[in-house]
């Protein structure tokens, strides 16, 4: 599904990433840990596709990256549902309008019973209408959330998306996540909540990944 | 034509992603409507100068005269000598003498009405008119120099030769302020483009972080700012019309205008100048999108 191989990434000064190797088989469930500034967020840039890794191999959906045209990136990123911890929409448009843009953009149109039904199960229900300037940061999380499963993608990469929330948003919103963990979606979060972490392993199985000396170790144990 | 279809057909949510941005709005609909206006404007003036070389080529072409100066005692007899030698040179389909009263009317504007002709020294003046093959010119210059010796030909060709040169560079100089205006509404609509732009870089990252391909970003810009290019110029040409139309006409300004302006089916030409500002929008947003697009990450 997502894979890479040997992967290192360089930041104009030095390098980032070394010799990353990581394989996200379907209906997986990986956190993603290590300090601010080790690479986290480029991790996940590299794997759905934004940035091309300096050497070595990204594969998504069996196509590597390096050898994809912008439309193909555009493609796999309809498969993959993408949340940032500063999610951001389009301002002038209201909460429904952005929660089916995925849909919009591929030519698509929305379900207007589906999308009931996903606005009320991320508890956005009578929000529909809201411009996202005047939602909270666990609002705009949980439409962001939305927006990044209405395509019903196989992969669903988070970054640090509870970093806003207080602790019963962050519960609110893992729930969500292993809900869909269940439902057989791939996925994989950035985060240093290790509560987060440790909350979710009571749920559902995962598998614990640190960034550590620019390399992907294997962590849990200490967890 | 994919492109074209994709412009034409009415995609409201594709619309509604980039935000309404009024002042290059406004920028891009002014600059349309005063380039339309100056483009009309150009496009009278070339077409009037277009229309005067051919009346200046058209009235001096296939003809000469003939200006006899002489004493008055023999002015009569060399006048009546040349019409014979002109009804006998072969190339020249006819003649004739200029009355007296012709010749005063030619005069008029310089002189004033009421002009005592008989008291003026003027010559006598023989209008002729070529044949399909032409005449030769310096063959009859020697006959008439040999019969009568007062007569000089005149064959227009240093009189029309500056005319025809200035009204065609005039038409010329229409042309490139035609082209002209065509690339400067060209780079202002690129400018406010990239504005537009560069203003709209997080609505652009947030399309393609959920999977909108690059021709879906273009067209969205492409279309706004073509059909506020298009909407532009319509007003700037209409405008433009209005004011060529009530231009004064020639004939009541006196012989010094030519009639700046459009002529039977030419008052429709400018009706192409709409589209043609839509299409340069079209190019000039569409290369200044994927120029963007291409300068973000993937």
């Amino acid at each position: 599904m997502i894979a890479f191989e040997g992967v290192a990434y360089n930041y104009g000064g030095g390098e980032l990433l070394s010799d990353v190797s990581l394989r996200l088989a379907p209906g997986s469930f990986h956190f993603l840990t290590g300090p601010s500034g080790s690479g986290k967020t480029t991790l996940l840039k590299l794997a759905y596709g934004e940035l091309l890794p300096t050497s070595g191999h990204v594969t998504l959906f069996d196509k590597t990256v390096r050898g994809m045209t912008r439309d193909d990136v555009a493609l796999c990123r309809r498969r993959i549902g993408v949340v940032h911890q500063d999610c951001q929409f389009l301002d002038h448009l209201p909460l429904t309008t952005n929660v089916v843009l995925p849909l919009t953009v591929a030519g698509r149109s929305a379900d207007a019973g589906n999308l009931t039904e996903l606005l009320k199960w991320v508890g956005l229900g009578s929000l529909g209408s809201a411009l996202p300037p005047s939602l909270s940061g666990g609002e705009r999380q949980r439409a962001a959330l939305a927006r990044a499963i209405i395509m019903d993608p196989e992969v669903i990469i988070a970054d640090e998306p509870t970093g806003n929330l207080d602790w019963e948003m962050s519960l609110r919103l893992l729930t969500l996540l292993v809900e869909l963990n269940r439902m057989g979606k791939t996925i994989l979060i950035a985060t240093h909540d290790l509560n987060l972490i440790r909350q979710a392993k009571a749920q559902v199985s995962t598998r614990v990944l640190r960034i550590k000396d620019r390399r992907l170790q294997l962590a849990g144990a200490d967890l | 034509m994919k492109l074209l279809s994709g412009l034409l057909s009415h995609d409201r949510q594709a619309d509604r992603v980039v935000p309404p941005s009024g002042f290059t709005a406004q920028l891009t609909v002014f600059t349309s409507a005063a380039m339309a206006f100056l483009a009309v404007f150009a496009l009278a003036l070339s077409m009037a100068s277009g229309r005067l070389a051919d009346r200046w080529a058209g009235a001096l072409a296939g003809t000469a005269t003939i200006r006899i100066s002489a004493p008055p005692d023999q002015i009569a007899a060399q006048e009546a000598a040349v019409l014979s030698l002109l009804a006998t040179t072969p190339g020249i389909r006819s003649s004739r003498a200029i009355p007296p009263e012709e010749q005063t009317k030619l005069l008029e504007p310089w002189f004033g009405p009421g002009l005592p002709i008989d008291a003026l020294p003027l010559p006598r003046l023989v209008e002729l008119t070529e044949g399909p093959g032409g005449y030769d010119g310096e063959g009859l210059r020697q006959r008439l120099a040999a019969e009568a010796p007062g007569a000089v030909l005149d064959d227009h060709t240093r009189w029309r030769r500056p005319l025809a040169v200035a009204a065609e560079r005039l038409r010329f100089l229409g042309l490139l302020s035609l082209a002209l205006i065509a690339g400067a509404t060209g780079a202002m609509i690129t400018l406010a483009a990239n504005a537009a732009l560069s203003a709209n870089l997080p609505v652009i990252r947030v399309l393609r972080l959920v999977g909108a391909k690059d021709s879906y970003i273009v067209r969205a810009f492409v279309r706004r700012f073509t059909l506020r290019a298009l909407s532009g110029a319509a007003a700037g040409t209409v405008l433009a019309m209005i004011g060529v139309a009530l231009l004064p006409r020639a004939d009541e300004a006196g012989g010094f205008l030519t009639g700046l302006g459009f002529q039977g089916l030419g008052w429709l030409l400018p009706f192409v100048l709409p589209p043609i500002t839509a299409i340069v929008a079209f190019a000039a947003t569409r290369l200044a999108a994927l120029r963007t697009l291409k300068g973000l990450t993937r």
